[in-house]
């Protein structure tokens, strides 16, 4: 379908009179208002979601790509002796930036979600955990292995790659879920306005047969009914969008926790995604109502 | 009879009281080159049996014919012939010199605008009021500006200046054959084609209205009127040379001086 830019910015600031010779009907007024104010309200919770798994992705393959953890589960009079011994190693592993041994505050705040506050972690054999963080290209896993098997034979070194890798291809999956979901939320909204449009043109057979009798255009014609169709596509994702973003703001937050669900919402310049919504659905609109409009008014030739 | 200005209709000259004509009047008078509308070896059927074939007619520029014949004869089909609403099913029309088989979509429309056309049955936006409804065809060929005191003297002449906001529907059978017929004329378009455009008038109205085609036909326009009103026919023979077709047994004849 080949577009005359001159009929968009009609769109825009052309005759608003031209609509007026199409009887406004309410039936399909309110059903493309509700469609475009429900699909921009599902539009803005993908978006999100789509956001949300983006970050937990970047976080996950960021930040636990550059640290690895060691734990050491030793007997309690040999505890502090291996610990010294394996952070003397670690220290001394080229690859390795910095190696810190968690405090037993941070150890049981991690327990803390599982087990509750106020856990006396001191009367109960948690292994001692060792923090690793990485510089330039990595340290040799192996290595670092064998001599840990030799020095301190209770550590057990975990690189992460084991439940990363799977994490960050979910996390990839899910995200590729939500832009498709945007996807089929825009097809739907086109098809629906699309069958809205249709049943405007066939209820106003009449207006159409008006307007060619006093010599009105194809193009004149579906204008009349593609101003109304995307005024009203606009007006209604606007609503669901406006809507959307609050239900999305008023998302209970949990940060400190930092579970994904938590997580779900938009960040500082994200904000300003979900705002493509609305001028999204009137060009949808556009289209959908402009390739029925010229369709029917050639079939009804 | 609503006549606003208060004048006896019989006295009021419309070369004084209708502005509106002598601006037409000095727009028109284009030479007949051509035949604005010509039909050869025509046939129409809507799937049945044909209405008519081998049908001819051509309409010089300036003429005035009236189109009459029985009931179901065929006239309305034959006058949305004339203006593009509907193709022959064989043989040719020409509009304005081109085949209206093969003229594209916007050239049907360009066709309208050029050939005013008061339908059988009236057709308006009836959500709209009648003032709107009449300036239409300016609004649609983007000349709204032209709309102001031509819409005025239309509404005037027509007498339905006090009607102008109401909404077709609320308006009798007689006031919307008037309101179609201003819309056909706004525009001043080159041929007029009214189809019964006195069925639901008064005798005096539909005077009133025939003095308006047979003054637009003196401008120069091209007017094609569908009637069995034989009257109106007779009264427009003394006004103006106007030929009388008949639409029977398939067949257009030439009315001879019977009438
Ligand atoms: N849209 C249509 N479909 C089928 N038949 C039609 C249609 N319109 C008119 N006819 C038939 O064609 C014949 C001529 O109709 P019409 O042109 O309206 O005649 P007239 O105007 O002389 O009364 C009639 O028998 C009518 O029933
Ligand atoms: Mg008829």
């Amino acid at each position: 379908m080949r577009v005359d830019p001159r009929q968009l910015l009609d769109l825009v600031v052309g005759d608003p009179q031209a609509e007026r010779a199409v009887p406004p009907t309410g039936f399909t007024a309110r059903l493309t208002l509700f469609t475009a104010a429900a699909m921009a309200f599902l539009a803005v919770f993908a978006l999100a979601l789509s956001m949300a798994t983006g970050r937990l992705a970047d976080r996950w393959s960021e930040e636990l790509a550059r640290t690895s953890t060691l734990r050491i589960s030793a007997p309690a009079d040999q505890a502090a002796a291996q610990l010294r011994a394996a952070i003397t190693l670690l220290e001394t592993t080229p690859g390795i930036a910095a190696a810190r041994a968690l405090t037993p505050d941070e150890q049981r705040s991690l327990l803390e979600p599982w087990f509750g506050p106020d856990l006396p972690l001191e009367s109960l054999p948690i292994p001692q955990l060792v923090e690793i963080i990485e510089e330039g290209g990595g340290y040799d896993a192996t290595g670092l292995r064998a001599r840990l098997q030799a020095e301190v034979p209770g550590a057990v070194l975990d690189d992460h790659t084991r439940w990363r890798e799977p994490l960050i291809s979910a996390a990839g999956r899910l995200r590729s879920l939500g832009w498709f979901a945007i996807l089929l939320i825009g097809a739907a909204t086109a098809a629906m306005i699309t069958l809205a449009a249709q049943s405007a043109l066939a209820a106003n057979a009449q207006v159409i047969r008006v307007m060619r009798l006093v010599g009105a255009e194809d193009g004149y014609i579906a204008r009349a009914f593609v101003r109304r169709f995307t005024g009203r596509a606009f007006l209604g994702a606007l609503g669901g969008t406006v809507i959307g973003m609050l239900a999305v703001a008023l998302l209970p937050r949990a940060d400190d926790i930092g579970g994904f669900l938590t997580d779900v919402g938009f960040r500082g310049a994200g904000w300003l995604w979900p705002l493509l919504v609305p001028p999204l659905a009137a060009v949808v609109a556009f289209f959908a109502t402009r390739a029925a409009a010229l369709r029917t008014l050639k079939e009804q030739s | 009879m609503s006549v606003s200005n208060g004048k006896d209709l019989r006295t009021l000259d419309l070369r004084y009281d209708c502005n509106l004509l002598q601006i037409w009047a000095k727009r028109a008078g284009n030479g007949g080159e051509f035949t604005v509308i010509e039909l050869e070896d025509v046939a129409y059927s809507y799937g049945g049996a044909e209405l008519f074939a081998q049908l001819n007619l051509s309409l010089a520029p300036g003429s005035f014919h009236f189109l009459t014949g029985p009931s179901g004869a065929g006239k309305t089909t034959l006058l949305k012939l004339c203006y593009g609403e509907l193709l022959a099913t064989s043989g040719q029309v020409r509009l304005f010199g081109e085949d209206a088989a093969s003229l594209p979509r916007d050239g049907v429309a360009m066709v309208r605008r050029r050939i005013g056309v008061v339908h059988q049955d009236c057709q308006f936006l009836d959500h709209l009021p009648v003032s709107e409804n009449i300036a239409l065809p300016l609004k649609v060929a983007g000349r709204e500006d032209e709309t102001g005191n031509n819409l005025d003297d239309l509404m005037m002449w027509v007498g339905l200046k006090a009607q102008a906001n109401q909404t077709p529907p609320q308006l009798s059978g007689g006031e919307r054959q008037r309101a179609a017929l201003a819309r056909a004329v706004i525009m001043s378009p080159e041929v007029i084609i009214a189809d019964e455009p006195t069925g639901n008038v008064d005798w005096e109205m539909s005077q009133r209205l025939l003095t308006l085609l047979v003054e637009l036909n003196k401008m120069g326009k091209t007017v094609l009127i569908a009637t069995h009103d034989l009257n109106l026919i007779r009264t427009a023979k003394n006004q103006v040379s106007a030929r009388v077709l008949r639409l029977k047994d398939r067949r257009l004849q030439l009315a001879g001086a019977e009438l």
